[in-house]
C-alpha cells in the first residue's frame, strides 16, 4: 500500500513533466494514462483504507475520510483527462495554440496532483500548503484562455482565494499554538496528535482556529458569503478545469475543514463546530438557490449549483447523526460525478452552439444524440432525482437531520433543494428541448434520441411538445457529437451515479462507517 | 466588556515592562504603522518600499526572539524571510512594474493615488476602527504566548484586518497584491508570537509558497495589464449575477 501512495504522488507529477516536453500526442496519452491509473490506484487503496489507517514516511497518511475525497478526485481526474482529448483537439473556435494546449495539459496534471496530495498528508501545515498549491495552479488554468472574462475571473479568484487561505494559515498557526500547550514546542502539527490530546487544548484558541478555518478554507469551498470568486472562475475556465474545480477542488477544501472539525469536536464537543457549519451551510444553500433562477450563463448556473451542494455538505455535518454523516460522504462522491458530468455536458453544448448564454443554446437534444440526454441526466442527478446517487445521499442527510432533531433545518433543506431542482431544470430543459430559432435553421427530419432515459421522459411530458415537431438545425449545426472522447467519460459518470444511487458497493459502506466514526458520528 | 479587556491589557503590559517586551511591542507597532503608511502612498515604488521595510521589521523581530528565547531555528528563518520578502519579492515586483512601464515610464501608471475608493482620511479612519476591533477582540480571547507579550498578538490581528481594508479600498492590481503580501506579513507576525517553535521545514514551505504566489500574481498582473491597458480594477465588472 505504501508503494501505491508513492506512485499516486509521483505519477501526476511525471505526467506534467512529460506534457511540458513531449509532443502533444504523447502529452495527452500520458495525461489519460496518469488519470486512469490514479483512479485505479485509489480503488486499490480502498479495501485497505476501509479497515485500517495507512501511515508512511511521517507525513503521509491515508484513512477512510481521506480515501473518500481521493476517490472523488481520482474519478474526475480520469474522466477529465479523457474528455480533454476531445476538448483540446480544436473544433468549435479554431485550433488552440500548441503552447497553450501543452500548458493546459501540464496544468491539469499538476492540479490533480495537488488535490490528490492534500488528503494524503498527515499534517495540517502540509495540508494548507497543498491547498495553496491548488490555488496558484488553478488560477493560472482559469486565466489560460486569455480573454477579458478569463483575466478578470482569474484576478478575482487569486486575490480572494489567497486572502481566504491567509486566514486558513492563521487557523493552522492557532492549531499549532493550541497543540504546543500540551505537546510542547516541537511537534509537527499532525492532526492525529492534536486529536489525541484534544481534551486538554485551550478552548479560546480552538474556537478561533475553527472559525478561521471555516472562513478561510470555506472561501475555497465556496461557502456564502465568501463564495464570490466561484461563479466567475467556474464560468470562465476551460471546461475540463471547471469540472475539476467544481467536483474536486471544492471537496478538497471541505476535507480540510473536516480535519479542523475533528480536532474542534474532540476539544470542545460537537455543539460549537456544528453551529458554525449550520450557519454557513444554510446561507450557502438559500442564497445560491435564489441565484439558480434567471441565470443567463450555463456555466454560472452550474457554479451556483456547486455553492448549493457545498451548503448541503456543511448542513449535513452540522446534523451530526451517523446517517447524515454517511450521507455527506456519499454526497461528496456523487456530486463529483454529477457536477463533472454536467460541466462536461455543458462544455459539449457550448462547443456545438458557440455560446455560453442559456438563451442562445437551443435544440440540444436534437443536435447531440448522446451528450444531450446525458447532460439532462446529469442535471436531474444534481437535482437529486431518484435513482441517482445524490438522491440517496440527500435522503440520508435529511433522515439524519430528522433523527437528530434538527427539524427546521431539515425542512429548509428539502424546500431549498426542491426549489433548486426547479431552477436548474427550467433552464436546462429550455436549452435541450426548445427548437433552434427559425433564422438559424434548416428543416431536417428529426431522428429520435437514442439514449432515452425514464427521468427525461417524465419531464419531457410536462414540457411543450417540441419533440413531435420537426427539429430545426442550422446548416452548420448538423446532428452529431463533436468528439467521442467527450462522450465516453460522461457516459461512465452516469453509470457511476446510477450505481451509487441504486446499490453502492459494500466496500463503500465499510469505508463510510469508518469515516463516520472519525467524524464523531453517534456522539451527539 | 471592552473596558475590562482594555484594563487587563493595560495591566498586563504595565506589570511586565521588560526590555524585551517593550522592544518587541515597538517592532510590532512599527509593522502596524507600515501597514497604515500604505494607505497614504500614492506611488507604486513607495508602496513596494514600505512593504520591504515592513518585512525587514518582522525579520528583526524574529532575530530578537531567536536570541532571547534560544530558538536557533529562527535565525535561519529570519535570514530566509529577509532574503525573500525584503529583497527578492520587492525586486521581482519592481522589475515587473518597470517591464510594463509603471515605474519611471508612463506617469499614468506611476501614480495610484486615484485608485482609492474612499478618501485617504476616510480609509484610515475605517482602518483604525477595524484595527481597534481586532486588537481588543484577540485580547479578549486570553491567549498567552511563551515567547512574546500578548500585546504583540493583538497588534498582529490588527495588521491582518487593516491589510484587508487596504485591499478593499484600493482599486488597482498592485495595491491589492501588496495588500495580500502584507496580509501574509501580519500572519507571519502572529506566527512569531504564538508559534515561534513551528518546525523550520514548515516555515520554509510557507515561504516557498509565498514565492510561488508572487510569481503567479506577477503573471496575472501582466495578463490584466495586457488586456485592460491599465492597473485599475474598476473595469473588472463584466462578470456578475
Amino acid at each position: 500500500m505504501h508503494a501505491v501512495m508513492l506512485v499516486l504522488l509521483l505519477m501526476p507529477l511525471g505526467a506534467a513533466l512529460i506534457c511540458l516536453r513531449a509532443p502533444l500526442v504523447v502529452a495527452r496519452t500520458a495525461t489519460a494514462v496518469a488519470g486512469i491509473a490514479s483512479f485505479a490506484l485509489v480503488l486499490a487503496l480502498l479495501p485497505a483504507a476501509a479497515h485500517r489507517d495507512i501511515a508512511y514516511l511521517d507525513v503521509l497518511r491515508v484513512d477512510a475520510l481521506s480515501t473518500v475525497f481521493m476517490l472523488a478526485t481520482g474519478f474526475l481526474y480520469a474522466a477529465v483527462a479523457v474528455y480533454s482529448i476531445g476538448y483540446l483537439s480544436g473544433g468549435g473556435h479554431g485550433e488552440p495554440s500548441s503552447k497553450r494546449t501543452r500548458q493546459l495539459w501540464a496544468g491539469l496534471n499538476l492540479f490533480a496532483w495537488a488535490m490528490l496530495a492534500a488528503p494524503m498528508t498527515s499534517n495540517l501545515a502540509l495540508l494548507w500548503v497543498a491547498i495553496e498549491v491548488t490555488t496558484v495552479i488553478s488560477a493560472l488554468l482559469v486565466a489560460i484562455e486569455n480573454t477579458d472574462g478569463a483575466a478578470e475571473a482569474a484576478w478575482k479568484y487569486v486575490v480572494l482565494a489567497s486572502a481566504g487561505l491567509a486566514l486558513a494559515l492563521l487557523a493552522t498557526i492557532f492549531a499549532y499554538y493550541a497543540g504546543a500547550h500540551v505537546l510542547g514546542q516541537s511537534y509537527d502539527l499532525g492532526f492525529t496528535q492534536l486529536i489525541a490530546v484534544a481534551a486538554r487544548l485551550p478552548h479560546g484558541a480552538v474556537q478561533l482556529m475553527f472559525v478561521l478555518a471555516v472562513l478561510g478554507f470555506g472561501t475555497k469551498m465556496g461557502l456564502v458569503p465568501v463564495h464570490t470568486w466561484l461563479p466567475d472562475a467556474h464560468s470562465e475556465a476551460p471546461t475540463p478545469v471547471s469540472a475539476l474545480l467544481s467536483g474536486s477542488l471544492l471537496a478538497v477544501s471541505f476535507y480540510a475543514i473536516l480535519r479542523f472539525y475533528q480536532v474542534t469536536e474532540a476539544a470542545l464537543g460537537p455543539a460549537f463546530p456544528r453551529n458554525v457549519l449550520l450557519i454557513f451551510g444554510v446561507a450557502s444553500l438559500v442564497l445560491s438557490m435564489l441565484y439558480l433562477f434567471g441565470q443567463r450563463d450555463v456555466k454560472r448556473l452550474l457554479a451556483y449549483s456547486s455553492v448549493e451542494h457545498m451548503g448541503i455538505l456543511a448542513i449535513g455535518i452540522s446534523f451530526g447523526a451517523p446517517a447524515a454523516l454517511a450521507g455527506v460522504l456519499l454526497h461528496v462522491l456523487a456530486h463529483a460525478a454529477a457536477k463533472g458530468n454536467a460541466f462536461m455536458g455543458a462544455g459539449v453544448l457550448v462547443r456545438k452552439l458557440g455560446s455560453k448564454q442559456i438563451s442562445a443554446i437551443r435544440g440540444g437534444l436534437d443536435l447531440l444524440p448522446w451528450s444531450g440526454p446525458l447532460f439532462l441526466l446529469a442535471v436531474f442527478a444534481l437535482g437529486a432525482m431518484p435513482p441517482f446517487g445524490l438522491f440517496r445521499s440527500e435522503f440520508e442527510i435529511v433522515a439524519g437531520g430528522l433523527r437528530s432533531g434538527n427539524y427546521v433545518a431539515a425542512a429548509l433543506l428539502i424546500v431549498a433543494v426542491s426549489a433548486a431542482f426547479f431552477g436548474l431544470s427550467a433552464s436546462v430543459t429550455r436549452m435541450l428541448m426548445l427548437p433552434l430559432p427559425r433564422q438559424r435553421t434548416l428543416v431536417v427530419e428529426r431522428v429520435p434520441a437514442t439514449a432515452g432515459a425514464p427521468p427525461g421522459g417524465l419531464l419531457a411530458a410536462a414540457e411543450p411538445k417540441t419533440d413531435t415537431e420537426t427539429a430545426a438545425m442550422a446548416p452548420a449545426l448538423t446532428r452529431g457529437e463533436p468528439s467521442a472522447w467527450m462522450v465516453v467519460p460522461v457516459a461512465i459518470g452516469a453509470v457511476a451515479l446510477l450505481w451509487l444511487g441504486v446499490h453502492p458497493p459494500a466496500v463503500l459502506d465499510e469505508l463510510f462507517s469508518r469515516a463516520v466514526a472519525l467524524l464523531g458520528g453517534g456522539a451527539s | 466588556m471592552s473596558g475590562i479587556v482594555a484594563a487587563t491589557v493595560l495591566a498586563s503590559t504595565v506589570a511586565a515592562p521588560s526590555a524585551l517586551a517593550g522592544g518587541s511591542n515597538v517592532i510590532a507597532v512599527g509593522v502596524l504603522l507600515a501597514e497604515f503608511g500604505m494607505f497614504r502612498q500614492a506611488l507604486l515604488r513607495d508602496q513596494v518600499r514600505l512593504y520591504a521595510a515592513q518585512s525587514a521589521l518582522i525579520s528583526v523581530l524574529a532575530v530578537v526572539v531567536a536570541a532571547t528565547r534560544n530558538l536557533p531555528d529562527l535565525y535561519a528563518l529570519a535570514a530566509l524571510s529577509f532574503a525573500l520578502k525584503t529583497v527578492i519579492v520587492p525586486v521581482v515586483l519592481r522589475r515587473m512594474l518597470r517591464g510594463i512601464g509603471a515605474i519611471g515610464g508612463d506617469p499614468r501608471w506611476n501614480d495610484i493615488a486615484g485608485s482609492h475608493a474612499l478618501s485617504v482620511a476616510g480609509a484610515v479612519l475605517i482602518a483604525i476602527a477595524v484595527a481597534a476591533f481586532g486588537f481588543f477582540t484577540v485580547a479578549a480571547l486570553g491567549l498567552s504566548s511563551p515567547v512574546l507579550p500578548a500585546t504583540a498578538l493583538s497588534i498582529s490581528a490588527a495588521v491582518v484586518l487593516v491589510s484587508f481594508v487596504l485591499m478593499i479600498v484600493r482599486r488597482d492590481v498592485i495595491s491589492q497584491a501588496i495588500g495580500l503580501l502584507s496580509l501574509e506579513n501580519g500572519v507571519s507576525l502572529t506566527a512569531l508570537v504564538v508559534a515561534a517553535g513551528l518546525p523550520l521545514i514548515l516555515e520554509v514551505a510557507f515561504l516557498f509558497d509565498l514565492l510561488v504566489a508572487v510569481v503567479v500574481f506577477g503573471l496575472l498582473i501582466r495578463v490584466h495589464h495586457g488586456r485592460a491597458e491599465s492597473m485599475s480594477t474598476a473595469e473588472l465588472t463584466s462578470l456578475r449575477g
